[in-house]
């Protein structure tokens, strides 16, 4: 969701800014104009873009900050149970690999020796939530399955020769 | 304002420097295309092979991007402000011995912590390098570090010389006080940003390279995991960020050269340069969204720095570069139309980076492919065209030779081809690839194998500007 929407997003702007760029070029060297009318009208579009960037970005940032993984004391669903996941070189070590659609999991996260990440992935590899596994810290990451099934835990922190082959599996049952 | 001509010493200095550029640029656009060969399953790389060209194309394009971002700021700063040549050429050297102490570590001592080298990986390595690998290394990193302090050092000086103070020079009288004097050129106020926000990264590097190098010989000497990464990120971000707010003077010096226009500092500009000096050095927590253990007032402002850092300089930019070439009767060769391409290239890339600068999408992209595709946007279309573009500009000096078919078509082919070079990286992060992968699932391997397709052909066109640009310079009078 969130993927398929930056995808959009980022394609329509791309691709309107390359229009722009695309037909000033092209007109660029055909007969000169006068460069104080076009710089005047240039500092006014530059004004209204900026507000208008203003008044796009205050309130998406402002949503999206609600949005935020780190309060993990204050989801909605009283159902959740704890789970260790221990980062290594390479493997991981979790205390639990079963879950249910019906529970939350508060994984505590972290790493017996370099920087790894907990990155869980649907049966359609997509990324549905990941936290850092650092040494020394403990990162709390809270995860609703949304479907019963098999996730694969990935890294996704470099962490040397085997770090892509550092996989584990999580059931969801219904 | 009297512009002074540049030093010969100082231009040898600077073509032999841009002859290092396209070389490395050729060779780590070749280890690229060799991983995303061996992430398509074209061809078989060993794990380790991977990761040590993972880490070589890394560092090799960071130091690389720095050292062309350098040619040109000192190339246009020289015209204002007496720099050093002997200054220069003791970075250039320092910075080759670094990158051969970094080579040894990769290619003799099997390195491959990457080039973040975030700790304490290099110390960790499960016997596939040594630690005396590790040092080499970091003391490779260390030594390209000390190279740009010196030539940061000497631009603040001969900035400070002239103009008094950096607040003068970033244009302070005129932008808070109504000086009636005449405001700093675009490329004094680019160059005192540069020199501020870098000088202050490269101490960060430095120090934690330092600590790192202890904690190796030493393990009693422990690190705090977590300031270890603020640190790096802090160097690491701001020192790439810096190589476009250096390479973009090239964007202010010789467009208005094209279109007989002027590009001057006026209250916007200051405002924008001075706003992003400040948000340039604040904005790296957005690489520790993950970290949850982080102050999250820190990753707040992570998110809202994100929207905003680089987007008042950017809007200047690229509004300017548009209004100065709009109906201006400019003459299209390869030097403008790469300046032009590079301005494009950066804004493009900055629309990717904002959206994974934001917190919840960054839950499901951070280290997926999409973060890739992000900066090569703003790196191959933007920073390293402002480069080409000023080599093809360098050498129209005392030069007849004109462009010809092969440059334009090379212009095109590596629009075209980087255009979806970086398209594949952003699709796969779309589709969750993991960033730093040796091996790619096989639903992953199509977006690879495409992207060495376009890979190929960025190569073919860089390969055209570099050989032109070698070949022109020993073809004309441009080398005394």
């Amino acid at each position: 969701m969130l993927q398929q929407a930056s995808w959009l997003i980022t394609i329509i702007l791309v691709t309107l800014l390359a229009i722009i760029f695309l037909v000033i070029a092209f007109n660029a060297a055909k007969a000169k104009k006068d460069y104080v009318p076009i710089q005047t009208s240039a500092y006014l579009l530059r004004s209204r873009l900026f507000i208008l960037s203003l008044l796009v970005l205050i309130p998406v940032i402002g949503y999206s900050l609600t949005q935020m993984p780190y309060d993990t004391a204050t989801a909605s669903n009283e159902r959740f149970k704890t789970v260790t996941a221990v980062g290594h070189q390479w493997y991981w070590e979790i205390s639990d690999t079963t879950a249910s659609v019906k529970e939350d999991v508060i994984y505590k996260v972290t790493s017996a020796d370099v920087n790894h990440g907990f990155a869980i992935y649907n049966a359609n590899l997509e990324v549905i939530a990941q936290t850092q596994a650092m040494p020394k810290y403990t990162n709390e990451l809270r995860v609703r399955y949304p479907k019963p099934g098999r996730y694969k835990i990935l890294c996704l922190e470099y962490c040397g020769l085997a770090h892509h082959a550092m996989i584990t599996e999580i059931t969801v049952s219904p | 304002m009297n512009v002074m001509s540049v030093p010969t010493g100082g231009k040898r200095t600077i073509y032999s420097m841009l002859v290092a550029f396209s070389s490395v640029i050729l060779l780590m656009m070749l280890a690229g295309l060799v991983m995303r060969l061996s992430q398509g399953g074209i061809i078989t790389l060993q794990a380790d092979m991977f990761y040590k060209l993972l880490t070589v194309h890394g560092v090799g394009m960071v130091g690389i991007a720095g050292l062309g971002g350098s040619t040109i700021m000192w190339y246009f700063l020289r015209q204002y402000v007496q720099l050093h040549t002997s200054i220069l050429i003791s970075t250039f050297i320092l910075f080759l011995i670094g990158v051969i102490c970094i080579l040894a570590s990769i290619f003799l001592g099997q390195f491959a912590g990457a080039w973040t080298f975030l700790f304490p990986l290099p110390g960790q390595s499960m016997g596939v390098w040594t630690n005396q690998a590790a040092i080499l290394f970091l003391v490779g990193l260390l030594i390209i570090g000390v190279a740009f302090v010196l030539f940061y050092l000497d631009a603040g000086r001969a900035i400070i010389q002239k103009y008094g103070s950096f607040s003068n020079s970033l244009g302070w009288p005129q932008l808070f006080f109504n000086s009636s004097d005449e405001a700093p050129p675009p490329t004094i106020v680019a160059s005192t940003m540069v020199t501020i926000v870098n000088t202050l990264a490269l101490v960060a590097g430095a120090s934690i390279l330092i600590m790192m190098i202890i904690n190796i010989v030493n393990p009693n000497f422990t690190i705090d995991p977590l300031l270890a990464k603020n640190m790096i990120y802090f160097f690491g971000h701001t020192f790439i960020n810096a190589t476009i707010y250096m390479a973009i003077i090239a964007v202010y010096e010789i467009l208005p050269l094209y279109v007989n226009r002027p590009w001057k500092s006026n209250r916007v500009f200051l405002a924008a340069w001075t706003a992003s000096t400040i948000m340039v050095l604040i904005v790296y927590p957005h690489h520790l969204f993950m970290d949850f253990a982080m102050p999250t007032w820190m990753l707040i402002m992570g998110q809202i720095i994100s929207y905003t850092s680089g987007f008042p300089v950017l809007l200047v930019t690229t509004i300017g570069t548009l209004a100065i070439i709009h109906r201006s009767g400019i003459r299209w060769d390869a030097a403008s139309a790469l300046l032009v391409l590079s301005v494009f290239g950066w804004a493009g890339g900055v629309i990717p980076a904002v959206i994974d600068g934001t917190i919840s999408v960054n839950q499901v992209m951070h280290n997926t492919l999409w973060v890739p595709g992000h900066f090569h946007f703003y790196l191959v279309i933007g920073m390293i065209a402002m480069v080409f573009g000023f080599m093809y500009f360098l050498i129209k000096d005392n030069n007849k030779g004109q462009d010809n078919a092969l440059d334009r078509i090379s212009f095109w082919v590596y629009t075209l081809a980087a255009i979806g070079f970086v398209f594949m990286f952003l699709a796969s992060g779309k589709e969750g690839v993991a960033r730093r992968f040796a091996i790619h699932f096989p639903e992953w391997q199509g977006y690879a194998a495409v992207a060495s397709i376009f890979a190929l052909f960025i190569i073919v066109a860089a390969s055209v500007f570099s050989i032109r640009f070698i070949f022109r310079l020993n073809a004309s009078k441009l080398i005394p």
